[in-house]
């Protein structure tokens, strides 16, 4: 398996303070890969490290084998390289569809399959009739698709939490990307939220999409990841299957903290894993 | 009432002429409404389309209104160097299209310039700009009289080969080009907002980061619309130089772009009818007011009224009401999770 994004050696410093000291791993073509670490670990710094909205002190991230080093988050969406947010995923003032409307810009760029040279040119001329349309069959499949049909009408604002993450993975969905980043996803989500995700989730790999989470439900992560970074203090400090970073001493400690009780919860969890 | 209300506006506009014969205090009132609410329109396309503030937009009015003056009067200046430049006189309807078009190349440099750091810097920006202008049209007396004016400026003529030419000197037949250039900026500005150009638009004014990782290029659509926009409030100033064939320093003033905000705000920033909605009872409360009291005290009557209406229906005019029209729907309760077809797999 191939590396489709390869985060080497990335640091960011704002002034004196150090966001991720030397933060290195790979993410294979196909995976799902969480990234995980207590509050303040550099988790969703290394997301906008990786799409853009940050530029790292030092260190690169190479996507498909192009280094990123000096692109706007635009430019990165367009080599395949999508995003949702943590707190704001959508257009609040905007329908639904109309979100995925806005999503799909790419897809109405000159040159893309069916657009002309000049769609602001087509617009006022009005000859862009075609082209709309086949946006507006686009968005609708793709609200099918998540299962937000009901609410496409709805302003994006007044949906549901759960929801609105939902609009806003449609939205990276609309870039058609190679590769789906996805900040806390689940948080503020119940449990029969957060498994209908979980399927989601799956589908989107089913669709040939890599992705990359930051997450705090631990039984979910560990549920959908094929492997786990850990991060702390900017550090790496485990990588690997779920099941070896459940029981990695470092990991719990980094969670835990180094009192007596974390340090027999993790000898116990590590006598659970040989039995 | 999208399509209705327009329509019938633009109805009852080629019909007013007709019904109030040709009175021409009325009709000179009329027409620099008009203009203005051309600007207005213009200034909505930045304000309440993309959020950015243009307080100096009378600049790009004043560049259209100064370049279609020259370009139709013909000038001679010494550029330094012992250069000299020397125009002959054009007709003022290629006046009229160099101006649009420098204001757009206008609109361009300021974006370039300013939308790299945006909100209050772009405000910034674009006030030094009106007033940097305003300083060369003064003092560059070689080439524009400076506070003696421009004067003579040819009105507009109209014609095609082997049909004929008309001179629009009347005031009839300059309501009825300004109301053409009006009903055509309104018609671009309703494409554009309802394209994809639009959604990217709007998309940046509610959530820029969201915009952004959609792969929607800031600094290019900001650009776009700032000259469009410019463009639009020159090719207004193009109409007033021809209409008024005078115009000074003074039509930089810095109280018209203040009116225009305030015909775009009461009008209902970020709407397609706001700011003709604001424009015209802004522009036509002089006409309303003048029999009953001074123009003193007229001042006072439009904070008043513009303080009423905000306080009414703070988002304008035309939210507002569509907001007053619509019958509140009940809003059903579906819980969309459960009922995922992602779920049902």
């Amino acid at each position: 398996m191939s590396a489709i994004l390869s985060v080497e050696h990335v640091g960011v410093r704002f002034g004196g303070l150090v966001a991720i000291a030397d933060l290195h791993f790979d993410v294979a073509q196909g995976e799902i890969v969480s990234l995980i670490g207590p509050n303040g670990a550099g988790k969703t710094t290394a997301f906008n490290v990786m799409t853009g909205f940050l530029k790292p002190s030092q260190g690169e991230v190479r996507f498909r084998g192009t280094s990123l080093k000096g692109l706007q988050p635009h430019e990165i969406t367009r080599l395949g390289l999508a995003r949702t947010f943590q707190r704001t995923s959508v257009f609040p003032d905007d329908t639904v569809f109309d979100n995925v409307m806005i999503g799909l810009h790419r897809q109405g760029a000159a040159g893309a399959p069916g657009i002309g040279r000049a769609p602001v040119l087509d617009a006022l001329l009005g000859r862009a009739g075609a082209s709309e349309r086949r946006l507006r069959e686009r968005a609708e499949a793709l609200l099918d698709w998540v299962g937000l049909s009901a609410r496409a009408q709805e302003k994006a604002g007044s949906l549901a939490y759960g929801e609105q993450r939902l609009v806003g993975v449609a939205l990276a969905l609309a870039t058609e990307p190679a590769m789906l980043l996805l900040d806390e996803p689940v948080s503020g989500m119940n449990a029969s939220e957060t498994r209908v995700f979980v399927r989601l989730i799956r589908q989107i790999r089913e669709r040939g999409v890599t992705l990359l989470l930051v997450e705090h439900d631990m039984p979910m992560v560990m549920e959908v990841s094929d492997r786990i970074v850990v991060l702390n203090y900017g550090r790496l400090i485990a990588e690997g299957p779920p099941d070896r970073i459940r029981t990695d001493p470092a990991v719990i400690e980094a969670y835990l903290g180094q009192g007596s009780a974390a340090r027999r919860a993790a000898a116990e969890a590590q006598e659970a894993a040989h039995a | 009432m999208s399509r209705l209300l327009p329509l019938a506006l633009l109805g009852a506009l080629v019909a007013l002429p007709l019904a109030l014969g040709a009175n021409p205090y009325l009709l000179n009132a009329l027409i620099v409404t008009g203009i203005v609410t051309i600007g207005a329109m213009s200034l909505n396309l930045l304000l309440g389309f993309t959020g950015q503030l243009s307080l100096g937009h009378i600049a790009f009015f004043g560049i259209g209104a100064y370049v279609s003056a020259l370009t139709s009067l013909g000038f001679d200046v010494e550029i330094g160097f012992g250069l000299r430049v020397v125009h002959e006189p054009w007709p003022a309807a290629v006046g009229f299209v160099l101006a649009t078009l420098a204001a757009g190349a206008c609109g361009y440099l300021i974006g370039r310039l300013s939308f790299r750091v945006r909100g209050a810097y772009f405000v910034i920006v674009t006030i030094s700009f009106a007033e940097v202008v305003r300083l060369v049209a003064l003092n560059w007396v070689e080439l524009t009289q400076g506070p003696l004016a421009l004067t003579n400026i040819p009105a507009i003529t109209l014609g095609l080969p082997g049909i004929g030419a008309w001179t629009l000197k009347t005031k009839l037949q300059n309501y009825y080009l300004v109301l053409a250039i009006g009903t055509l900026c309104y018609l671009v500005i309703a494409r554009l907002v309802g394209s994809r150009f639009g959604r990217a638009m709007r998309g940046l004014k509610e959530n820029e980061s969201l915009a952004l990782s959609v792969g929607i290029n800031a600094t290019r659509t900001l650009t776009v619309a700032a000259v469009v926009s410019a463009a639009m409030a020159g090719a207004a100033g193009s109409l007033y130089a021809h209409y008024l064939r005078i115009i000074d320093p003074d039509v930089f003033a810095f109280t018209t772009t203040v009116s225009m905000v305030i015909m775009v705000v009461a009008g209902g920033k970020g709407t397609l009818m706001g700011p003709v909605i604001g424009g015209l009872i802004f522009g036509l409360l002089p006409v309303a007011l003048r029999p009953v009291m001074a123009p003193e005290a007229q001042w006072i009557v439009y904070g008043v009224v513009l303080i009423l209406i905000l306080f009414v229906m703070p988002r304008g005019i035309v939210p507002g009401v569509s907001a007053l029209l619509a019958r509140r729907r009940p809003v059903r309760a579906v819980p969309v999770l459960e009922a995922s077809p992602v779920v049902q797999r």
